[in-house]
């Protein structure tokens, strides 16, 4: 996509420049238009045409790099800064100063200093709300090095711990409520310049390295030097460091130089765990985010706080970390300088495609782990049409986890869903060459594609806490990310049409033979035809091998691949019908026209509202486009605010939530592997919720204890 | 040094003691002492009875006699041994008997000479208890009894401290007070030391700095509790001046402290925003990141010795005061009481606590100090020795 430069934002920090932009995004999207077939013949004409469109999005970009490279980012803005009434860059940062008069001279522009604490909390805000997976806790001695948390709807009051030279120590109760409650002049600077003395060690980098080899308890003096042992009494434990240093109270012994700056990592790191503690006491708080130079993806820096915060707290307050916390400050003066634009209005979206993940911290995985200031670091958020909002119906949003399983922690699972994606990716890239027939260098994007998501398969084998939790959603995300990169909107489009046809053409039988039958056949039908239509799912491989090599696959042939034996339904279709109900159905194909439509119509009849959540790309659906049901709005078709296969339920669109509440929404159905399998399997919702899909995937259906095309439906009644 | 070293006596203790029938005195064989092992300093008090009468003289064995007269007439025993005359409380009144309390202290490293000396000279043989308190009791335990064949009473160290801190509050410095607080400690020009009236000394937060510190709390004479500590006190103030300056005695880098410019050393609020930090109400003046300007090669190259030492204890003490504030407004005291060994002859550490205190809390904490700094412990153990019957 092309990047249109608007305003930059420069943040130099001791020797990184992070430097933000906003740009407009032009990338293709697919539409659908139908056409009025009202007393047409529909077998002669096309149902409807998919068009590829440009659209213009906004994406935000930030670059984290080396100050050496700094003449060459000036340059980069020159040519790129096309808004010419721009007469002044915000800076912010200690460098601010540092290169005040190059930037100016460079850029002929005005250098506007930002407050940078105002900038580090603005920042702060917005990945906090923005960025899934954006906080972990560290435990270095676990098979998951990260931890992470999911996003809390509301996320203040917190404690903002920043440790740079010094320590600030700053309470955030609002957007723009933050009070600066405490600081500490024991931090990073003391770390690097005590060391540097004791060590004669110059680099930051260098000293942790010394300090990750050291034995401390050469150098301290421990409890147990002072007691012989535990101190019983007190409950102190015989390793606890009594006084730092205080073995090196003598003149004539040498100490390592690993030793000392093991000792001096420790007391830093206690003493601010300490100080952060009895702040987050007084103030009664228990989130605490840590960040600054001295935290930055460091593993041993995150390892000792972690043990002091845990120590001191008595394990009640967790210390937590976050991914972007080297952008915060940027990410902040960029949102100062654009607050004509209202960002803060919008949601945004992390771009798997454009954005460096958190690299590994383990040496084994990544030796030169520490060089990578060296390379650029990226992050891109595109901001998203609408607000994204919680569904009002979760029990529990604060807990609600969307994925069903934790590839990070799972490694047996992780091991195959990369695989499987891996296999997968051939296809998908020759999927999308042949869905822009009409573009000349559609072959050349597609291999594009294909390298860049193996390269970011590969980067999360080894590192699969890269870009926070690793699930078949995000594995899912990250392809459509890279696909939206190589201008590829949907790989799927030609094959989807083409199956929309034949469902079109079988949809007045289907409903013929349901209506033919009793009212408790009708109701057996209508679901085992909702599983049949999600067998047809060309994301999943067993189904698209069959799809592949038996062209007459149809509706009938799948209702016989179902395994299980048929039960009568939980659901009390018998009973007074319901208020109105959400459906969480795919956009296209057999599975919503064959499957999704009967069951919507027969809801309908009973006198039950309807909406249906709809993906992004939104099928007009022509089947009810005459119909009184629409005219009446009793059917509405609502955008879910993701072109995800997969369902987020605190992540929908606005205009959704809002019909939600307004309709009383009394029935959920979630149906389809990616949205009731992958994700939401767990969800608990505060009505009625009827979850079902076909497990199309013979590794995964033997993991759950079953066959491949087994069901799954999932009828659960909220209790009282 | 060593105590072994300066035996000044060699006849043995003999058996028998001097004591007065009848009197409360009665099971408090002499000699009396209290004992705090830290890890560090080893503190000990002794009492000195005055009032000994012609009879108990004439009772009292030769190596008793000898004991007193070598810790009375000294005031440094070998090399390391110092008796503080100045803090010397004259005419005591303890369990009935009239006396001078002494207060002596030696490194901890001494601990082995100490028994030895003791065995030496066959202490055990008095049949008095030696009570003893800080970590050293426990470690040194099986030594003492080993070698001095000497079975220590260990009493607990916050009892001890707490004990001892009330005790000389309520008999005063030689009809001086006890316990003191700097004036105007914002104001260098009419900062000045005042006594202050511990009287009514609940709730308290009593501050022990030693090698490490402990903070506790204290609500009434039997509720106290130990809230929090911190592992970067006198230990490692003089541990890293050991490591900076090459220094070998506690005086030494205080001295050093002394002579030193620790705005060399420190980052300052003003040197990284210009002056002011008004939008966090942070004053200029204010250390932003200890030991800040040693990150740069030319700076490390250009400060001295003594500006290191400076940094040192003020960065140590800024900590201190920093902890001791937040423990003070978690626990809703506004009396903060320092003590410990780590202030002794250090009036840069006092001054500053006091002003740390008073300017961050806006007036609303005061620092006290007490003119025994670090040996309410072995007080504590004095006591705890008398109490026992």
């Amino acid at each position: 996509p092309t990047a249109v430069c608007l305003r930059n934002i420069i943040t130099l920090s001791g020797s990184l420049t992070k430097l933000a932009y906003y740009s407009t995004v032009q990338h293709k999207v697919a539409r659908v238009r139908s056409f009025d077939h009202s007393g047409k013949d529909i077998d002669n004409e096309p149902l409807y045409e998919i068009s590829v469109q440009e659209e213009i999005t906004a994406r935000l970009h930030f670059i984290k790099f080396e100050n050496t490279y700094i003449e060459t980012c000036l340059d980069f803005i020159k040519d790129h800064l096309v808004n010419t009434e721009t007469k002044v860059i915000k800076a912010t940062g200690g460098g601010a100063y540092k290169f005040k008069d190059l930037i100016e001279k460079k850029l002929g522009l005005k250098v506007d200093k930002e407050d940078v604490m105002t900038c580090l909390i603005k920042g702060c805000n917005f990945v906090l709300r923005n960025i899934p997976h954006e906080v972990f806790a560290y435990q270095k001695d676990s098979d998951t090095e990260f931890r992470f948390q999911t996003n809390h709807p509301n996320i203040f009051p917190y404690l903002l711990v920043n440790i740079g030279s010094g320590v600030s120590i700053v309470k955030v109760e609002s957007e723009d409520k933050f009070e600066w409650i405490g600081g500490s002049s024991i931090g990073g600077g003391t770390f690097w310049g005590l060391g540097a003395l004791l060590t004669k060690t110059k680099k930051f980098d260098e000293l942790l390295q010394l300090a990750s080899k050291g034995q401390h308890t050469n150098v301290d003096m421990l409890v147990k030097d002072v007691y012989g042992g535990a101190y019983q009494t007190l409950g102190l434990s015989g390793n606890l460091i009594a006084s730092s240093f205080g073995k090196s109270t003598t003149a004539d012994k040498e100490f390592s130089k690993e030793d000392m700056a093991k000792s001096l990592l420790h007391m830093i790191s206690n003493d601010i765990g300490q100080l952060a503690c009895l702040h987050a006491k007084l103030h009664n708080l228990d989130k605490i985010y840590f960040g600054g130079f001295f935290i930055r993806g460091h593993p041993v820096t995150m390892r000792t706080i972690t043990y002091s915060i845990n120590f001191f707290s008595k394990g009640e307050v967790q210390a937590l970390f976050l991914r972007h916390e080297g952008y915060l400050g940027a990410i902040g003066a960029f949102l100062k300088g654009a607050e004509q634009d209202n960002p803060n209005q919008y949601s945004w979206g992390e771009n798997y495609a454009g954005s460096s993940g958190l690299m590994s911290t383990s040496p084994d995985v990544y030796p030169m782990q520490r060089t990578r200031s060296g390379t650029f670091d990226m992050l891109e958020m595109d901001r998203l049409e609408r607000p994204l909002v919680n569904l009002p119906l979760l029990k529990d949003p604060s807990t609600y986890i969307p994925d069903t399983v934790d590839l990070t922690d799972d490694a047996m699972a992780r091991k195959y869903w990369l695989t499987c994606f891996e296999e997968a990716l051939d296809g998908v890239a020759k999927r999308a060459a042949a869905s822009q027939p009409d573009s000349v260098d559609a072959q050349e994007r597609a291999e594009k594609f294909r390298q860049k998501y193996w390269n970011k398969l590969q980067t999360l084998r080894q590192q699969p806490f890269a870009y926070g939790t690793l699930t078949v959603r995000s594995l899912l995300d990250t392809r459509e990310h890279c696909l939206n990169e190589f201008n590829f909107p949907d790989p799927y489009s030609k094959v989807k049409q083409k199956e929309n046809g034949i469902a079109l053409k079988c949809f007045q039988s289907v409903i013929e033979s349901l209506d033919s039958l009793g009212w408790e056949e009708r109701q057996f039908a209508l679901v085992k035809g909702l599983l049949a239509g999600n067998v047809f799912d060309w994301g999943a491989k067993a189904v698209s091998d069959v799809l592949e090599s038996e062209p007459q696959f149809g509706f009938e042939e799948a209702k016989s691949k179902l395994q299980g034996k048929g039960r009568s339904l939980d659901l009390d279709l018998d009973g007074p019908p319901h208020k109105c109900a959400l459906i969480f159905a795919d956009n296209s194909g057999i599975d919503i026209i064959l499957g999704v439509f009967p069951f919507v119509r027969e809801l309908l009849s009973r006198g039950t509202e309807m909406y249906k959540a709809l993906l992004k790309q939104l099928f007009n659906t022509f089947i009810f486009s005459n119909s009184s049901a629409l005219r009446d709005e009793k059917l509405l078709l609502v955008q879910t605010g993701s072109s995800s296969p997969c369902l987020d339920l605190s992540r929908l669109d606005q205009g959704l939530a809002v019909l939600v509440r307004e309709r009383q929404t009394d029935l959920v159905v979630i149906e389809g592997m990616g949205r009731a399998i992958h994700t939401n399997y767990y969800a608990v919702l505060r009505c009625e919720s009827l979850k079902l899909a076909v497990i199309k995937n013979s590794w995964l259906a033997d993991r759950l204890g079953g066959k491949i095309f087994s069901v799954i439906f999932k009828y659960e009644v909220p209790c009282k | 040094m060593s105590w072994a070293q300066h035996g000044q006596s060699e006849t043995r203790w003999g058996l028998v003691q001097h004591r007065r029938s009848g009197d409360s005195t009665e099971g408090h064989v002499f000699p009396w002492f209290g004992l705090d092992i830290g890890g560090t300093l080893v503190k000990l008090v002794y009492f000195e009875p005055k009032d000994i009468t012609a009879e108990e003289e004439e009772e009292e064995v030769e190596n008793l006699k000898s004991i007193r007269k070598y810790l009375t007439s000294n005031v440094a025993y070998g090399s390391t041994g110092i008796r503080d005359v100045h803090l010397e409380l004259k005419d005591l009144t303890l369990c009935g008997r009239k006396g001078n309390l002494h207060f002596i202290r030696f490194p901890t490293h001494d601990m082995p000479a100490f028994i030895q000396m003791g065995s030496e000279k066959h202490f055990s043989s008095l049949h008095t208890t030696l009570c003893a308190t800080g970590g050293g009791a426990y470690k040194f335990e099986q030594d003492f009894l080993t070698m001095g064949d000497l079975e220590l009473c260990k009493l607990d160290e916050l009892d001890c401290l707490v004990k001892g801190v009330l005790y000389i509050d309520s008999v005063g410095f030689n009809g001086h007070s006890e316990c003191y607080y700097f004036e105007n400690p914002t104001d260098p020009e009419r900062c000045q030391k005042l006594p202050f009236n511990l009287e009514n000394p609940y709730p308290l937060l009593l501050v022990n700095i030693g090698s490490g510190v402990s903070i506790l709390a204290a609500y009434s004479k039997d509720n106290y509790k130990r809230v929090t500590g911190t592992s970067l006190g006198g230990g490692t103030f003089f541990g890293l001046c050991c490591l900076l300056t090459g220094c070998s005695t506690f005086e030494e880098a205080l001295e050093m402290a002394s002579h030193g410019d620790s705005t060399k050393v420190d980052k300052l609020v003003r040197d990284i925003y210009g002056g002011d930090y008004e939008r966090f109400g942070l004053p200029g003046w204010a250390v932003a990141s200890s030991f800040g300007n040693m990150m740069s090669k030319e700076k490390r190259e250009s400060v001295s010795k003594e500006d290191l030492a400076r940094a040192t204890l003020i960065t140590i003490t800024n900590n201190i005061g920093s902890i001791a504030r937040m423990c003070a407004l978690n626990e809703n005291i506004n009396r903060v009481v320092f003590v410990g060994n780590f202030l002794r002859i250090n009036t840069i550490s006092m001054r500053l606590l006091a002003y740390a205190l008073d300017y961050w809390s806006k007036g609303q904490l005061k620092a006290l100090f007490l003119e025994h700094e670090g040996y309410f412990g072995a007080v504590g153990a004095l006591l705890g020795l008398l109490d026992s019957a």
